[in-house]
């Protein structure tokens, strides 16, 4: 897209707090859960810019629900990649807020119970209810397919960007075998199968495909 | 330099930032500094400028810490409570080496406190709660001209450092109104000029190497590194933004130490002192840090029977006034807190009590030290 040398990128904190190592455009870090208030800085002193917030699910769904709920009800003018793999991976494996019912993690050894932590949190489903953002779409990281169509919505999730638009969002389900106790196979199968069935794939939201 | 008009404190601190080069604001509303975000919903944008309100102060201080991070020249504005909720982002500020100019109109604590002037804020900007070894300069002015000052030159102080600066005022400063001389406007840099005036932000500009600002640093020794190399700029900030004023030093018997409001307090109570016979000085710290410590060695120890702190907290600063004080002489406190002010009267009495007391105590001392000596300014004939 060629969006080398005009991209600011925030990194998150968790597994992925390295992440501005791996993408060679300007970055910075931001304090756990704060990356949207943090690229609402960068949006006001840049505004030519592309700007993006990449966050995992305690990131973004558990302590910086109040900054990601805010930005795209502003329809700030950057995109936010959220990867859900379910777990903290950084801190080895406790129970996330998108961990799933039945799940276990090191701070729910026996699975996860309604009784005792909730329902997981759909983020995209819950964001899509505001009118803020312009674009919502989940996608899977489980097969090439699959891989291909989250490369599409990144794409289009920057082309909003650069026509204008306001806020977008794209939530990848990724796995994460190390904590899930699964071998990297297991884990996609576990994914495919039962990640995708309470995160269902698909565009939540799309005001570029409302206006046609 | 401009002519001189009528603000209210609040507003002419709004102006003076943006006359130092601000021109993004954060802010999430807190009494007694509402009229701050107000001021600047209205004026930013007619200057060039940004302003967003924030969903919470942790939002207020995140969103600063981008626009530091991307080159802009942000400010926030808060009061005791929510300056709490913003330490967190101090500290990242600080590790991240990213500049913004903060402005504490305190309030009285703990907890919600109140919602009058307060000077219990003194431990949590000057010690800082976030986490880590970092150090924020922070500067108490008296006079709404003196923060109009402090406030227009904040901005280059946090550019110059690549580090939050902070101005402390209270209640009673934010809602006042004095006439104020306001500077002539600095250039602020646009996005465009941003990359070339400072590279090492994330400004997404073709540039050669890229930008990364960070405060991780995983790897202990280059941790260690980056700490010293903090610690030298904290250590030229000691030498170059140390500021107090001290007034009537020689030969006073008591030496007052106050800052902000309470230092004005404190300056009519020496007035009323000197009428009725008592020699009162005052060291005024300007910079709470770096904090004047050295100024107490101006202190005349063969005349000041005791140091009086005037503050509104439980004595916050006692800790910094014996450091600079080094038991050569009585330290003392006259306080009121929970948004009660002292009057200049009620200071005066007081003092006189610490005032007799300690003569008294050291004509003893001195008479058991030196049987013989003759002790003239107290009994002539005794020894």
């Amino acid at each position: 897209m060629g969006l080398l040398g005009k991209t600011i990128g925030v990194a998150p904190i968790g597994c992925s707090v390295v992440a501005h190592q791996f993408m060679n455009v300007d970055m910075c870090e931001a304090a756990h859960g704060r990356a949207p208030a943090v690229a609402s800085g960068i949006r006001r002193v840049h505004p030519e810019r592309v700007v993006f917030t990449y966050q995992g699910d305690g990131d973004l769904a558990s302590i910086g629900m109040g900054e990601i709920v805010h930005a795209a009800a502003r329809g700030e003018k950057f995109t936010t990649f959220f990867i859900n793999n379910g777990i903290y991976g950084m801190t080895g494996g406790q129970m996330a807020p998108t961990t799933l019912i039945g799940q276990r993690s090191t701070t729910s050894v026996d699975g996860r119970t309604r009784e005792q932590a909730g329902m997981p949190l759909k983020i995209c489903e819950l964001l899509a209810t505001l009118d803020g953002p312009d674009y919502i779409e989940r996608v899977s990281l489980d097969s090439p397919a699959h891989i291909r169509a989250a490369k599409k919505a990144v794409r289009k999730a920057f082309e909003y960007q650069l026509a204008g638009k306001g806020f977008t969002f794209v939530e990848l389900l990724s796995t994460c075998p190390t904590n899930w106790g699964l071998t990297p196979p297991e884990a996609m199968k576990r994914m495919r199968e039962e990640v995708a069935a309470y995160y269902p794939l698909g565009v939540y939201k799309d005001t570029g495909k409302e206006a046609e | 330099m401009s002519e001189k008009v009528l603000m209210k404190g609040n507003e002419a601190f709004a102006e003076a930032v943006i006359r130092g080069g601000v021109r993004f604001y954060f802010g999430y509303p807190i009494t007694p500094q509402s009229e701050i975000p107000e001021f600047m919903s209205r004026e930013l944008p007619k200057r060039g400028g940004k302003f967003l309100q924030a969903e919470s102060e942790l939002g207020a201080i995140n969103m600063a810490y981008g626009c530091g991070a991307a080159g802009g020249n942000g400010f926030i504005s808060s009061s005791s409570p929510g300056i709490a909720l913003m330490q967190e982002g101090m500290s990242f500020l600080c590790g991240a080496e990213v500049p913004v100019t903060l402005l504490n109109v305190s309030r009285g604590g703990p907890g919600i406190g109140s919602i009058q002037p307060g000077q219990a804020d003194y431990n949590q900007v000057t010690r800082g709660g976030g986490n880590g070894d970092y150090r924020i300069p922070v500067f108490a002015p008296a006079s709404i001209q003196e923060a109009v000052d402090i406030l227009y030159e904040a901005p280059g102080i946090a550019d110059k450092y690549r580090n939050p600066v902070m101005v402390l005022a209270d209640g009673l400063m934010g809602q006042m109104m004095e006439p104020v001389v306001l500077p002539e406007p600095r250039h602020a840099f646009t996005s465009e000029e941003i990359p070339a005036a400072k590279p090492w932000a994330i400004s997404g500009s073709e540039k050669g190497e890229r930008s990364v600002v960070k405060s991780l640093r995983l790897q202990p020794e280059v941790l260690e590194a980056h700490v010293e190399h903090l610690y030298e700029k904290y250590a030229e900030m000691e030498k170059e933004l140390e500021r107090v004023e001290c007034e009537n030093l020689e030969g006073a018997e008591v030496v007052f130490v106050a800052f902000g409001t309470m230092a004005r307090l404190a300056r009519e109570a020496m007035e009323m002192l000197e009428a009725q016979g008592i020699k009162a000085g005052m060291i005024r710290p300007i910079s709470l840090w770096p904090y004047p410590y050295k100024a107490f060695d101006g202190i005349d120890f063969n005349t000041t029977k005791a140091v009086i702190s005037v503050e509104l907290s439980m004595g916050q600063m006692l800790q910094d006034i014996n450091l600079g004080v080094k038991g050569r002489v009585p330290v003392r406190l006259i306080h009121r807190v929970g948004g009660m002010l002292p009057t200049s009267l009620e200071v005066v009495e007081k003092t006189k009590k610490i005032y007799k007391r300690h003569a008294a105590r050291q004509h003893q001392l001195l008479s058991r030290l030196h049987p013989r000596r003759r002790t003239p300014h107290h009994h002539g004939d005794a020894g």
